[in-house]
């Protein structure tokens, strides 16, 4: 068996520089055809990029970005902040690089997709710029007219780097490789002057923006030492391998897709498998393709993704596929159901896949990722807990799985090196075992605040990130059973109902405080989807049926996120709280027993 | 075989049932079922599933994009290419 990275020398030396992406510049000196990225995608073959190409290139974008006065001030508080809005390829990956080569701080930006309103997008764009106080955005040649219109700093398009990568303003390419000699040479800064040293690993490294709508958006800022203690305790817990090859399909805009799918494998010089998650959702067979090709031995995937590629891939996709070398599949970033486990299981017994594959992660991006990590090699234990015991005396009984009332749970395991998980009850006093409170997080890896959010203070007066989700803890392993917050998460994706009931206000017909957004769990796609309730004036058909498409639409291109029901109800329906606003769950619960009763 | 007819029938049932999620849903034939969000592109492989159960006809992953499926009448056509 190949020793785990952590026993590398070079490894440990590199580790005491205390910057994160030392790792990832200075190891290609040993195994600089090794691939780092092999990008692979539906329509077209595989791009694999070595580890060499990999800092050539960004080396090259670094330079362009130095050329175009994307520079760090003369001082390690003068990072300038550039967003990365490009589609998911690797002109997004050499940008990312080239900016903390630069020595700035990058974000990863979702994209504009087919769907989304334009204007829509770019108010909130131009709302995350104004909020980072942004240098520049990166973006298409497409796309960067339209935003530039309306940004608060400059917008670069692919053909501006390309031509600044290539020779505009008095410099080639070859000049990336000499700033990247420099920079292998002492660690240095790579400029015309020598003004900036490079990062004081405390200083903020990246920042990885939280799911939401405008206002609700905040930059989680991360310190080199953040994610140089995160990686190192994570890749120790997975025991990670110089053999091991990951694979991934996730938005590296999403903590799981940047940390786990996209950091973790690069800086711990481990080969990356990835595509972009738009070709995946439409073509899921893809990612069983690339672990068998590649031989991936990990694969993080949000709940609804172990539901949507047990029932979305043709059995001619994968037939032939042979998915026994993944080491884990790890369910991380939505509530993890044992069902969804299963239904993966009995689908893809024939191509390998074992029960032992299936671990669990709970993690989070204010706490850089992972937070715990069950063991890898055995299947993440599930326990059977009384279902009335939890919902009502708030207590995690064990009980027989035969038992009338016997809930399933699936652990997320203990929390890894660096971590430490406890309960709080709403006074924030800490519970015993098996009791369901809030759970807190402290770990040295956590984020150091919002960005330019000092109204935002994340941790209590000891250090504790609360969580906002509900769980209880039995011999040390953490179980998640739902959220205090007010917060829904759809197919991995975190969406504030208030966000989309604010949505609905802006509709013709839609009156404030008469409309309710709520989640449902669904069985067959293994995460909530979104249900809109709302009480209207009229009943005329025609304009109930222009409303429910107006609603649709409007949801689906102002948001991350489609409805999948859309229920009009007479005036009074809703139940309001004793302040007047609408209450979700109370609607939520009478609207699914509404339909239970009109369906039996 | 089944006709043109069968196949539209059995699509938009299938559509209203199990991916709009409201059967009285007056869809149109022409209408931009995921660019104008009534469904997400999660939709395009269950297409791609619904299209081989429901009449043996494998659609090939570079012709499940959003642009070749976005309507009824889009996605009548191409399954009906391959109707054997």
């Amino acid at each position: 068996m190949t020793d785990a990275i952590f026993n590398r020398g070079t490894f440990r030396t590199l580790w005491h520089s205390r910057v994160f992406d030392t790792l990832f510049f200075h190891q290609p000196k040993g195994e600089p055809r090794k691939p780092a990225i092999i990008f692979v995608s539906s329509g077209a073959e595989p791009v694999i990029v070595t580890r060499e190409e990999l800092t050539d290139r960004a080396g090259r974008v670094a330079h362009a970005l130095h050329t175009l006065e994307v520079r760090p001030a003369g001082n390690h508080k003068g990072k300038p902040v550039v967003l990365i809005a490009h589609t998911q390829g690797l002109e997004s990956i050499y940008a990312f690089w080239a900016c903390i080569l630069l020595n700035a701080v990058p974000a990863m930006l979702p994209t504009l997709t087919e769907k989304l309103d334009p204007d829509h997008y770019r108010r909130n764009l131009a709302e995350v710029a104004r909020n980072a106080q942004a240098r520049a955005v990166l973006t298409t040649d497409e796309f960067a007219p339209f935003l530039r219109e309306a940004l608060p700093c400059d917008v670069f398009s692919s053909a501006q780097i390309a031509g600044a990568e290539t020779g505009q303003n008095g410099a080639d390419w070859h000049a990336g490789l000499r700033l990247m000699a420099r920079v292998g040479g002492d660690i240095g800064y790579l400029g015309e002057t020598d003004n900036v040293l490079y990062p004081d690993p405390d200083t903020v490294a990246l920042l990885q923006h939280s799911s939401g709508t405008t206002g609700l958006q905040k930059g989680v800022a991360l310190s080199h030492t953040a994610l140089l203690n995160q990686l190192c305790a994570y890749g120790g817990a997975l025991g990670l391998r110089e053999d091991d090859v990951i694979a991934s399909w996730l938005p590296l805009y999403h903590d799981m897709g940047l940390i786990a799918g996209f950091l973790l494998p690069l800086v711990l010089g481990v080969p990356l498998v990835l595509m972009s998650p738009f070709d995946w959702v439409a073509h899921p067979a893809l990612l069983l393709r690339a672990i068998h090709d590649y031989r991936a031995t990990f694969c993080w995937l949000p709940n609804f993704a172990y539901n949507h590629t047990a029932q979305r891939v043709r059995e001619r996709d994968s037939a032939r596929l042979d998915l026994s070398s993944v080491r884990a599949f790890v369910n991380c970033s939505e509530p993890v159901r044992a069902a969804s486990h299963q239904m993966f299981l009995d689908r893809f017994a024939p191509n390998g896949i074992r029960a032992d594959q299936l671990a669990v992660s709970y993690a989070m991006a204010e706490n850089t990722f992972a937070v715990t990590q069950t063991p890898i090699g055995q299947a993440a234990p599930i326990e059977t807990v009384d279902r009335e015991a939890l919902q009502s005396r708030l207590i995690a009984e064990p009980v027989p799985p035969d038992h009338p009332r016997a809930l399933a749970q699936v652990s997320c395991g203990k929390p890894i090196p660096g971590s430490a998980v406890k309960v709080v009850d709403d006074a924030g006093a800490e519970l015993p075992e098996r009791q369901i409170g809030e759970l807190m997080v402290k770990s040295d890896y956590m984020l150091t605040g919002y960005y330019h959010r000092p109204d935002l203070q994340p941790f209590d007066a000891d250090g504790w990130y609360r969580t906002g989700d509900r769980g209880y803890l039995a011999n040390g392993e953490a179980f998640v059973v739902g959220r205090s917050k007010d917060l829904l998460i759809i197919a991995g994706k975190n969406v504030y109902p208030q966000d989309i009931e604010a949505l609905l206000y802006e509709l013709d017909g839609i009156h404030p405080g008469r409309a309710v957004a709520v989640g449902v769990l669904d069985d067959r796609e293994g995460t909530e989807l979104l249900a809109v309730l709302a009480e209207l004036d009229t009943d005329d058909a025609e304009a109930k049926r222009a409303l429910q498409v107006a609603v649709r639409q409007h949801i689906a291109r102002s948001s991350e996120v489609t409805v999948s029901y859309v229920t009009f109800v007479p005036r009074g329906w809703l139940i309001k709280t004793s302040s007047g606003k609408a209450a979700r769950a109370a609607n939520r619960d009478k609207w699914l027993a509404e339909r239970e009763n009109k369906g039996s | 075989m089944p006709t043109e007819a069968d196949v539209r029938a059995q699509l938009r049932q299938f559509i209203l049932t199990d991916l709009i999620r409201d059967p009285s849903f007056p869809l149109r034939n022409d209408e931009q079922i995921i660019t104008d969000g009534l469904i997400d592109s999660f939709a395009l492989a269950q297409i791609g599933v619904f299209a081989e159960q429901a009449f043996g006809v494998y659609i090939p992953d570079p012709d499940l994009t959003v642009a070749k499926m976005d309507t009824l009448d889009l996605m009548v056509a191409r399954i009906m290419r391959d109707v054997m």
